[in-house]
């Protein structure tokens, strides 16, 4: 009976996209209509075979890991990607005839850079997240994943949103609203993954068979819930017709600006900080074999990171047409933000106690300190922009994009790759990564990629930034604006080569991936086995 | 490195539960000490009711900074001049969206010595009320744009556009010299006119009608319609921007930066102090 239900949705879809490859409007929407079309034709056939079949029953006794297996290769996947466009486009900026001519519009950096932005994000550090969690519930609450292959569905649909969201960009469908680019049908589609994966991971808490809701499941549930409400939120907007990709935003100007950085920052606040503080909530202390250091620094700096995180979007509109009391109010909750920032990393390294001596050992713990230490650097870097007289200063110059870079690159890479580096022997049955050295080599390569991204950037920002105000003796500026440009270039290749580092790092990870796996035998591992 | 004898090894913890702590129970957290923390386990053994509070937590911020903007008289400023935008300037807005030129120039000029001499009038909330979404940016890869209309000539524009370097040596600024070969297709403009108009831009009924003729006319300098469109939008500049045949997307381009910050009467604007 299911299968006849089943059966008659994905014809509905496929008809129904069919049509739309037909009469869409733009080159997007009539990609992603015969994206569609294809992929549900394809189910559609699939489920047709298994209708009427005695079906295969599968060993649901164990955890549920091919998802997180899938997850865990997908990681590794969209990192090299998003790494790649960013040098790409890192190298644009410093040599601009590498948007090539053949390539117009499709090459040029303002469609690569929303590229970039959503694959490492969206993509590298969505499917982070996602396998993470999935893992991480399982163990902390001894129970399979709820919902059977609910959780599958989690994994393709995000995957899909992802290409979705990146053919669009390069085919011109975009909103314009940063970190939240693609159009409202791609906005819709993620909605409905995003309620799955909640409900998958709530389903899952509720079948623990543990008493207390470990403190990882604190951050991860409150990163899944707050970002579909930041998503839903931000991206209200009309479509000028359902054949269509463009649509109209429902807010405007300055309204519009404030939901744009309220969404803006916490995507920062708690995709990538909140989701991933619960990994390190996980991985920190079963790497260094010890408990998590402080239980009562991790509740007060749980509810005091989500409730002060909200208030910080304003900081990005300081002397903007945004009235005064609302960038005052971002920059208060932004600086005092500070202090629950950095109860996590305290929490973190202090987890080390007594497991230091691992650090000249265990490249795996290495990286984590190294990313837990770019956090706390990137979240006292942070409030200090958000000062305002800094933020005058630092405000639409290179100095953000080293700021997020250093946050992106230093806390959310490091401490992906160290989860990878530790999930990967163990869902695929080995003792340990194929190559420790080549854990080495990255980790290094990793390091002082970022260092000279976030170094040269530290230049050109405060660099332009004193040039673009500097007055003469009769008030005059000293300084046009295509000076400034050129000033920059020698910085932009330093940074370029910083990212060629940090993506030959990703190269070598995902060398040592495929040879961790193609020689382990495949291992389901027992529900509620201690200290998993 | 041998072990420091000082700190205790997990196993001989006090302060680490193991399973002989609490029978039957697989332990991952420390056991619970005070008050506070017994409270605290209320939430952390229901779900619904960490969903919910961590839910509640996190609402608070954006309500009390989002919802005021909205009905705060102060949040937009009392201005003459600003008008919707024609549905030429309409497409080269949808044009400098797709092409992504918010990612490089802002549409924000502050109000410092520095921007208001190199850029004009700081920005004011009521310049953008029309923008659904907004353009104010972040970055400044190249210059503000906010007030770039009239600044230079269309012919720069066009040569600009088609290679930048060819005007500033030091740019670099993509080409887009395929606006040039690109129609503007204003079959479905009244659609979008009208999309608009639904999320609150006053456009009338009359302006949505005749909204796919207002695209071409606007790049026609000697249209039938060069009255009509001033009176529907005054300001509006009429002329053929690319000075080629036909309505191009370099022609919707320019025809929207020729706008941008041209619509305010600053001799209506008196400051509010404490905004």
């Amino acid at each position: 009976m299911g299968n006849y239900l089943k059966l008659i949705a994905l014809g509905v879809i496929t008809l129904f996209a069919a049509v739309a490859a037909n009469w869409g409007r733009d080159a997007a929407y009539v990609l992603h209509a015969v994206i569609i079309m294809l992929l549900s034709g394809f189910l559609f056939l699939r489920v047709l075979r298994q209708t009427d079949e005695p079906t295969k029953t599968y060993a649901t006794d164990g955890y549920m890991d091919d998802v997180i297996r899938a997850g865990v290769i997908a990681t590794g996947f969209w990192g090299v990607v998003g790494f790649l466009v960013g040098v790409v486009i890192a190298f644009q900026l410093a040599f601009p005839q590498l948007n090539f001519e053949v390539l117009q519009p499709y090459g040029n950096f303002g469609r690569l850079r929303p590229l970039h932005t959503s694959a490492v994000i969206f993509a590298f550090g969505g499917n982070a997240l996602i396998m993470s969690s999935f893992y991480i519930v399982q163990r902390t609450c001894g129970a399979r994943l709820w919902g059977g292959n609910l959780a599958w569905f989690v994994f393709w649909g995000y995957n899909l949103f992802i290409v979705l969201a990146a053919t669009g960009y390069l085919l011109g469908a975009t909103q314009s609203k940063e970190y939240a680019e693609p159009e409202w049908y791609v906005d819709l589609w993620l909605t409905i993954v995003w309620v799955a994966f909640l409900v998958v991971f709530m389903g899952t808490i509720f079948k623990r068979r543990e008493k207390h809701i470990y403190v990882a499941n604190w951050f991860l549930l409150s990163f899944i819930v707050t970002v579909a409400m930041l998503h839903v939120i931000n991206n209200i907007s009309i479509p000028v017709s359902i054949w269509g990709s463009k649509s109209v935003q429902i807010f405007s100007g300055v309204q519009d600006a404030m939901t744009q950085w309220w969404y803006g920052h916490n995507a920062v606040g708690f995709f990538l900080t909140a989701g991933f503080l619960g990994m390190m909530y996980y991985f920190v202390p079963k790497q260094a074999g010890r408990p998590v250091f402080s239980y009562k620094l991790s509740i007060i700096h749980f509810w005091a990171l989500i409730f002060l995180y909200i208030w910080a979007g304003p900081h990005h509109l300081h002397y903007t047409a945004l009235p005064d009391w609302a960038s005052t109010l971002g920059m208060v909750f932004s600086i005092i933000l500070w202090m629950p920032s950095w109860g996590g990393m305290i929490n973190g390294l202090m987890t080390l106690q007594g497991a230091w001596d691992k650090l000249r050992t265990d490249p795996i713990i290495r990286m984590m300190v190294i990313s837990l230490a770019f956090y706390g650097m990137s979240t006292f870097e942070g409030p200090m922009m958000s000062i305002r007289a800094v933020n005058s200063l630092s405000h639409y110059t290179d100095w953000t994009i080293g700021h997020v870079h250093s946050g992106a690159l230093g806390w959310n890479g490091m401490i992906t790759f160290a989860a990878i580096y530790f999930l990967t022997p163990k869902l695929w049955g080995r003792a340990q990564m194929y190559s420790m050295s080549a854990i080495n080599w990255h980790f290094w390569l990793a390091t002082i990629g970022i260092i000279l991204y976030a170094a040269s950037m530290w230049v050109t920002g405060i660099m332009e930034g004193l040039m673009w105000r500097e007055v003469d003796a009769n008030g005059f500026l000293v300084n046009s604006f295509a000076d400034t440009v050129s000033a920059k270039f020698p910085m932009y290749v330093v940074r370029g080569l910083g990212g060629v580092l940090y993506l030959t790092g990703a190269l070598i990870m995902a060398w040592n991936m495929w040879m961790t796996i193609r020689g382990g035998a495949k291992v389901t591992a027992p529900v509620g086995v201690p200290a998993e | 490195m041998a072990k420091n004898p000082k700190i205790t090894q997990p196993e001989n913890d006090p302060n680490v539960s193991t399973l002989k702590d609490l029978p039957g129970e697989v332990p991952n957290e420390l056991p619970h000490h005070t008050a506070f923390l017994n409270r605290h386990q209320i939430l952390e053994r229901s779900p619904t009711l960490l969903l919910v509070f961590s839910l509640l937590v996190v609402t608070i911020g954006g309500i009390v900074e989002i919802a005021p903007l909205f009905y705060l008289e102060n949040t937009i400023e009392e201005v003459e001049g600003v008008r919707p935008y024609s549905p030429l300037e309409l497409a080269g807005r949808d044009v400098y969206v797709r092409e992504g030129c918010y990612v490089c120039h802002s549409q924000m000029i502050r109000p410092m010595r520095d921007e208001v001499e190199r850029y004009g009038h700081y920005s004011l909330a009521a310049e953008s009320m029309y923008d659904h979404p907004h353009q104010w940016g972040s970055k400044r890869t190249g210059p503000d744009l906010a007030r770039v209309g009239g600044k230079y000539s269309d012919a720069w524009h066009v040569d600009h556009l088609i290679k930048p370097q060819s005007v500033v040596p030091e740019s670099i600024m993509p080409g887009y010299a395929y606006l040039l070969d690109t129609p503007v297709n204003a079959e479905h403009t009244a659609e979008l006119v009208a999309t608009h108009r639904f999320v609150g831009v006053p456009y009338t009924d009359d302006m949505i009608t005749v909204a796919a003729a207002d695209t071409l006319a606007q790049a026609d300098p000697d249209t039938d319609a060069y009255d009509d469109l001033l009176e529907r939008y005054p300001g509006a500049q009429i002329r053929n921007f690319d000075g080629e045949p036909g309505v191009s997307e370099m022609d919707a381009l320019i025809a929207y930066m020729q706008m941008l910050g041209t619509t305010v009467d600053f001799s209506t604007f008196t400051p509010d102090a404490s905004r």
